[in-house]
């Protein structure tokens, strides 16, 4: 009987101590990362936007329920209590508003960061993103920097249809003037987040609400305050020669995992965590194209327009071509809009089996003798 | 506190020195523009604190003000023989620049966007009278007056109409985008309403720095049907932001007048819960008047304030609109007699003997002389170098960036 009573009191007391405003109590850290070096990404997140907030005061957050309710997603847990109202700012349901009002103050001075509930709403503030964030600098001839980040939730989460469900990164990959990340690991989250912030550019961060919870273990490198990911460089996050797969976000997991499958059949994968949509590192995916002389881009948004099609457009465009045995496969999102039920939205999202299928159709294309020298 | 009027007086010479010295250069100026010496006009007191009106002021009656939520002040201004001798040569460069323009783009040579100003130069000049460059200024595509206001020269204002190098954005902008960063002017906006919530964006930084500064935003009667502009209302007036929205009512969103527009045509109202004025915009007297009350409003952590500035626009909404097919060509041949800001202001100076009709007219021509001058200047600048095209895409400079081919762009994108 104590004990359930003691478990009500602690959950009373985590409730009071999380949503008490700053200065009527300690500040309370539940996730302290000095102590875990497993790190679930939306801590990761955390931690990124804690330390730039300390680092510069000209950096603040505006979003909607980003403060007193902790984030919609807790990744900003914890930094209403820390920094106030001041520099964590709860808006209305005002994205264009509030959008633009943040790009506005980037251009007098501040280092914005402003987060989208999805990306799904951002589209109702796209115009403030592309015509005054990515263009101006270059529009008034380099007089006016806007230094912002947009970040929150892109793509596909589970079961949330239509309307909550498209991926990003095709539209705003195609803006000069932007720079745009996808992290896929908890790494990603700290060293492109905090990159992002300290950027003088307008820098999309696409996250993935599946990953937020997903933990993986961090050095003490990555742990510290200065680790920065260089925008504009892809991560080859496992060698091999006979096959390139190629993806961001979520899906740079399901490309280790089939590679970890086709590896028991002698099948060297080599998998390549693109990072950054926008600058591209089309150099890693050319040499490794060169190399391995076959080559499956993994995405989840729509297949036409995407960022698939962009990379073999990259591959036709340069002597990588002169090197494939097969012809590229994309393995993208389908053509649809996200449906609800839960079998056909399996079958509207890229799975383990696609993956490994377009490997297949890959290799298969391969003539005779190249199959043999693969084994 | 001393004696007020001998505190004044210093600040008149301080004033009557700055003034001299920024609108001669500002006339004068020919080189791509980086003085920060403008034609700033400031109005050195105020008919809301009597012990600051200048000893050798006048007191000019103005048409009433209307007003919403807040006390209506009243309808007069204490001008000196210095001011309005300023004002009137600030709106006769914007007033010559802009005819410059018009002639430019019918031979051809500005392309693209042209929207004209002149009519409205009031509002530009009464704005600017009654803040400083430690103030933000935003607004529209309509907006090359608000760069002369904000110290740039014709010259190149002119230069970047032509798309040529020595332009305020080196050619890349035109029309639309002028900025002048230094004194916190924020463009040139070409997206109809964007600029509110930007010029919101603008007060929240000067809030968070607590710098006591305000921004004025600028939109129009178009725009403010804009559901961004309710949005940046809303948050203003939440946060209480130092904002001052300025709303110019030159009574026609592109052909479409106001009362076809806006259910509620009462602009200085249409803040809800901000407080607002309505000023005569083709007297810069009752402009400057009532954005002083404004700004001090804003400053002093009220929140946001609303002023409405009813005005007219001579020519069509932009260069390719004769501006016949929605109202009547004596519609604006009367508002030319009976309206003209330049005139009105002349008829003030006139009336107090502070200058004759020769003199004026002597100014005048000066003005016009200097400004065609410019004008040729900038005809014969060089377009920007071809390097141009990939310049300020990011802060730090790009190496690589794809042409319209593969290979025909700046550095290798597939490297």
């Amino acid at each position: 009987m104590s004990a359930k009573y003691l478990k009500i009191f602690r959950t009373g007391l985590k409730n009071f101590l999380l949503n008490e405003p700053r200065g009527s109590c300690r500040h309370f850290h539940l996730t302290s990362l000095s102590q875990a070096s497993n790190v679930m990404c939306r801590d990761a997140l955390n931690s990124a936007l804690d330390e730039e907030l300390e680092r510069d005061e000209r950096v603040c957050i505006i979003g909607e329920e980003v403060g007193q309710y902790q984030g919609a997603y807790k990744v900003t847990r914890g930094l209403y209590e820390k920094y106030g109202s001041r520099r964590i700012v709860d808006t209305p349901i005002s994205e264009m508003g509030f959008t633009g009002l943040a790009v506005g103050a980037a251009f007098n001075g501040l280092r914005p960061i402003c987060e989208f509930m999805t990306f799904n709403f951002a589209m109702q503030a796209i115009d403030q993103i592309i015509n005054s964030a990515a263009k101006t600098h270059y529009m008034c001839g380099g007089q006016i920097k806007v230094p912002i980040v947009f970040r929150g939730p892109n793509g596909a989460a589970a079961a949330v249809a239509a309307q909550h469900s498209q991926c990003y990164a095709a539209w705003y990959g195609a803006v000069p003037g932007l720079k745009v990340v996808a992290p896929y690991d908890a790494e990603d989250c700290r060293g492109l987040l905090k990159s992002a912030i300290r950027d003088d550019n307008p820098v999309v961060v696409l996250e993935n609400e599946i990953m937020y919870g997903k933990a993986f273990d961090l050095s003490d490198e990555v742990l510290s305050k200065d680790f920065l990911i260089p925008i504009g460089k892809a991560k080859i996050m496992r060698e091999g020669n006979h096959l390139t797969m190629v993806s961001f976000s979520k899906l740079v997991g399901f490309c280790l995992q089939v590679a970890d499958k086709l590896a028991s059949e002698g099948i060297e994968c080599e998998v390549i965590n693109l990072r950054s949509i926008r600058p591209m590192d089309r150099g890693t995916i050319i040499r490794s194209v060169k190399k391995t002389h076959r080559l499956v881009t993994v995405e989840e948004g729509f297949p036409f327009f995407g960022v698939g099609s962009e990379i073999a457009a990259s591959i036709f465009e340069s002597d990588a071509f002169d090197y494939l045995d097969a012809p590229m496969q994309r393995v993208t999102g389908a053509d649809v809009p996200m449906p609800y039920a839960e079998n056909i939205e399996a079958l509207a999202k890229p799975s383990i089996e696609d993956i490994t299928k377009a490997c297949r159709m890959v290799l298969e294309g391969a003539i005779p003798k190249e199959k043999a020298k693969a084994a | 506190m001393g004696c007020p009027w001998l505190v004044f007086s210093n600040r008149l010479v301080r004033t009557t020195f700055h003034l001299k010295r920024g609108l001669s250069q500002a006339v004068k100026s020919d080189q791509a523009s980086t003085t920060t010496e403008a034609p700033h006009v400031s109005s050195g007191g105020s008919s809301l604190h009597p012990q600051e009106i200048p000893k050798d002021a006048v007191k000019f009656p103005l048409k009433p003000f209307a007003t919403h939520l807040i006390e209506t002040p009243e309808p007069v201004a204490y001008a000196t023989k210095e001011q309005l001798l300023a004002y009137h040569r600030t709106m006769t460069v914007m007033r010559r620049s802009e005819i410059s323009a018009d002639l430019l783009y019918k031979a051809q040579l500005v392309r693209g966007f042209c929207h004209l100003y002149d009519g409205q130069e009031a509002t530009a000049v009464g704005i600017e009278s009654a803040i400083t460059f430690q103030d933000a200024l935003i607004t529209a595509y309509r907006n090359h007056c608000q760069q002369l206001g904000r110290g740039d020269t014709p010259f190149t204002v002119l230069s970047e109409l032509l798309g040529r190098y020595t332009g305020c954005s080196k050619g890349k902008g035109g029309s639309m985008h002028l900025y002048k960063a230094e004194n916190k002017y924020f463009g040139g906006n070409g997206i109809v309403g964007a600029q509110v919530p930007l010029g919101t964006g603008l007060a929240f930084a000067e809030q968070y720095f607590k710098t006591g500064n305000i921004a004025v935003t600028m939109y129009g009667d178009g725009a403010a049907n804009q559901g961004q502009v309710a949005e940046a209302m809303n948050m203003a007036a939440l946060w209480k932001l130092p904002c001052v929205y300025v709303c110019e009512n030159n009574k026609y969103g592109m052909g479409t007048s106001t009362d076809r527009a806006s259910a509620n045509t009462n602009f200085y109202t249409r803040g809800d819960v901000i407080p607002g004025i309505r000023v005569d915009g083709m007297d810069v007297l009752s402009v400057r008047e009532g954005m002083k009350l404004a700004a001090e409003y804003a400053r002093s952590g009220k929140g946001p304030i609303v002023l409405e500035s009813v005005t007219y626009r001579y020519h069509g909404h932009s260069m390719s609109d004769p501006g016949l097919s929605y109202r009547s060509r004596e519609e604006i041949t009367e508002m030319r007699k009976r309206a003209d800001p330049i005139e009105l202001v002349k008829s003030r100076i006139l009336e107090q003997g502070w200058s004759t009709e020769k003199e004026l007219k002597a100014i005048e021509k000066e003005i016009r002389q200097q400004v065609d001058e410019m004008t040729e200047k900038a005809k014969q600048a060089s377009l920007p170098p071809l390097e141009e095209l990939y310049r300020d895409i990011y802060v730090e400079g790009i190496q690589h960036v794809r042409g319209t081919l593969v290979n025909n762009g700046l550095g290798n994108y597939l490297a």
